[in-house]
């Protein structure tokens, strides 16, 4: 048996990230961005069946770009880990700061110890109760690298222009059509195509809404409040 | 090859969080398991009493009286016995109230649980089924005298009405037609429900008879408790139709309780 050939591990973590980040710059994009009763979510998705934007639990989102099946046992594995905490203890026990940190923790043990890193970024987003308290914006990357958000975040192909058009554009305190307008501007701009409500997958962490804040906002909602 | 496919499809998503609670945590699998010979427990424990179920136009109201009871002291006057399961189904409770409680919140979990990660909601029969399983998780604490008997009902939009489900100890499920009422002041319940339902009744309707239900059963049994206009105690009353789950309004059953509480006075006089 040949012995196998020496390779230093800067080598292999910078092949392992150059791998991921290239699978993840295939992807389409994902905006996640602050208005006046909570937190948006726009991502460019022609499917209404495969979801890139879920519901964790009653004020926490999560969303994820790069390879399907991925992101999405990664989701499933979210709601298990919240419905569990939150049958365990109680409902508001369930935080976005514990979840990020648990998808963090599995992102960075699969990057090290498996061959094949996941190709995945995930966002966790968490709208805080009424009375008070400040939106939370997690963005996790495929190596387990963790950032806390301010006000927007972008993941996905386009990531950077996004981010540098909404470091330009955005304002507190919007409306959900400026948001959205404004989102549906940054993936338009930054990619110099047009993108039908069709095409995109929208929705809310709404803080004014009852015990679950997530709301999905369907195509013909969307045409509507971007008043086309 | 074969055996990994296996592995990957059973090892992955079981969409049932009661399923996901036995294989991380059992622990907190509401169960009391039957260590002696099915021996009753020789600690008294509260009782939730009398809850009901009936149909109306649009859809089921389901109602409860507020009490719960140990032996003949009085546990609790505010208990809620009748919880929104999901946007379209209601779960109303009778027997021993804690292990009661915890089956609720299972189910409301399991219900919610599948919801997302499905994508989509069970059917109702599917919801039905579900509960009958719960209910016979509890067999052995059943046998030790901590009976939990819910009705479940809701709305299905397949069928486009409203259901009833009832129970037995065994999680036995049966659909009752128009109306049931189960607790220890069932029965007398369910001789109003026959004697002043019929077909079509309106929501506003429906809400009175299951007042006049719950005072029936107030007057004749020890356990459930009527209107308490001194302490403001009202009891609970939920309608579940096409548009969703909906709370009445406790200025609504105050008002239809004194209206037949006056009405009877009337007659009595």
């Amino acid at each position: 048996m040949p012995l196998p050939y020496y390779v230093s591990p800067e080598q292999i973590m910078k092949d392992k990230a150059e791998y991921a980040r290239k699978g993840i710059a295939r992807g389409r994009s994902i905006i996640a961005l602050e208005y006046e009763d909570g937190i948006l979510l726009v991502a460019e998705n022609p499917s209404t069946l495969l979801h890139k934007i879920s519901e964790i639990y009653d004020r926490i989102a999560f969303a994820g770009v790069g390879k399907f099946n991925e992101f999405e046992n990664l989701r499933i594995a979210g709601v298990r880990h919240a419905d569990l905490r939150g049958y365990a203890y109680s409902r508001g026990d369930v935080t976005a700061k514990a979840l990020a940190n648990a998808y963090s923790q599995a992102l960075g043990a699969i990057f090290t110890q498996d061959i094949k890193p996941f190709e995945v970024e995930v966002l966790v987003v968490e709208v805080p109760e009424r009375n008070g308290g400040k939106n939370e914006i997690y963005h996790i990357l495929y190596d387990g690298t963790i950032e806390d958000e301010v006000h927007f975040a972008a993941m996905g192909g386009q990531a950077e222009e996004i981010r540098r058009f909404l470091t330009d554009n955005f304002r507190e305190g919007m409306t959900l059509a400026q948001a959205l307008q404004l989102g549906v501007r940054a993936l338009t701009v930054t990619q110099n195509k047009s993108l039908n409500p069709g095409d995109l997958e929208v929705a809310v962490l709404d803080q004014t809404r009852e015990r679950r804040k997530f709301r999905r906002i369907g195509a013909e909602e969307v045409q509507q409040v971007l008043g086309r | 090859m074969q055996e990994a496919w296996h592995r990957a499809f059973a090892n992955h998503v079981t969409t049932s969080f009661v399923d996901l609670l036995r294989a991380e945590s059992p622990h907190l699998l509401p169960q009391i398991g039957p260590d002696r010979e099915t021996e009753r427990p020789a600690v008294s424990i509260p009782h939730g009493t009398t809850i009901l179920a009936l149909k109306h136009r649009d859809g089921v109201v389901m109602a409860g009286d507020r009490q719960a009871t140990e032996g003949y002291q009085v546990a609790h006057r505010r208990i809620e016995k009748v919880y929104k399961a999901d946007s379209s189904s209601a779960i109303a409770i009778a027997g021993a109230a804690g292990p009661a409680i915890e089956m609720v919140r299972l189910f409301q979990t399991e219900l919610e649980h599948y919801e997302k990660v499905e994508g989509e909601n069970l059917s109702l029969e599917g919801k039905a089924n579900k509960l009958a399983q719960m209910i016979r998780m509890n067999l052995p604490a059943a046998m030790q005298g901590l009976v939990v008997i819910p009705i479940f009902a809701g709305y299905d939009d397949k069928a486009d009405q409203g259901r009833i489900f009832m129970y037995d100890v065994t999680g036995g499920r049966y659909e009752e037609q128009d109306t049931y009422a189960t607790g220890s002041g069932g029965k007398d319940a369910r001789n109003t429900l026959r004697r002043l339902y019929r077909k079509d009744l309106s929501r506003e309707e429906a809400v009175r008879v299951a007042l006049e239900a719950l005072l029936d059963a107030a007057e004749e049994d020890v356990g459930t408790a009527g209107p308490d206009f001194v302490k403001g105690i009202m009891p609970s009353v939920k309608i579940i139709s096409r548009g969703g789950f909906e709370d009445v309004p406790e200025d609504e059953i105050r008002r239809v309780a004194e209206a037949i509480l006056n009405e009877r006075r009337e007659a009595s006089r």
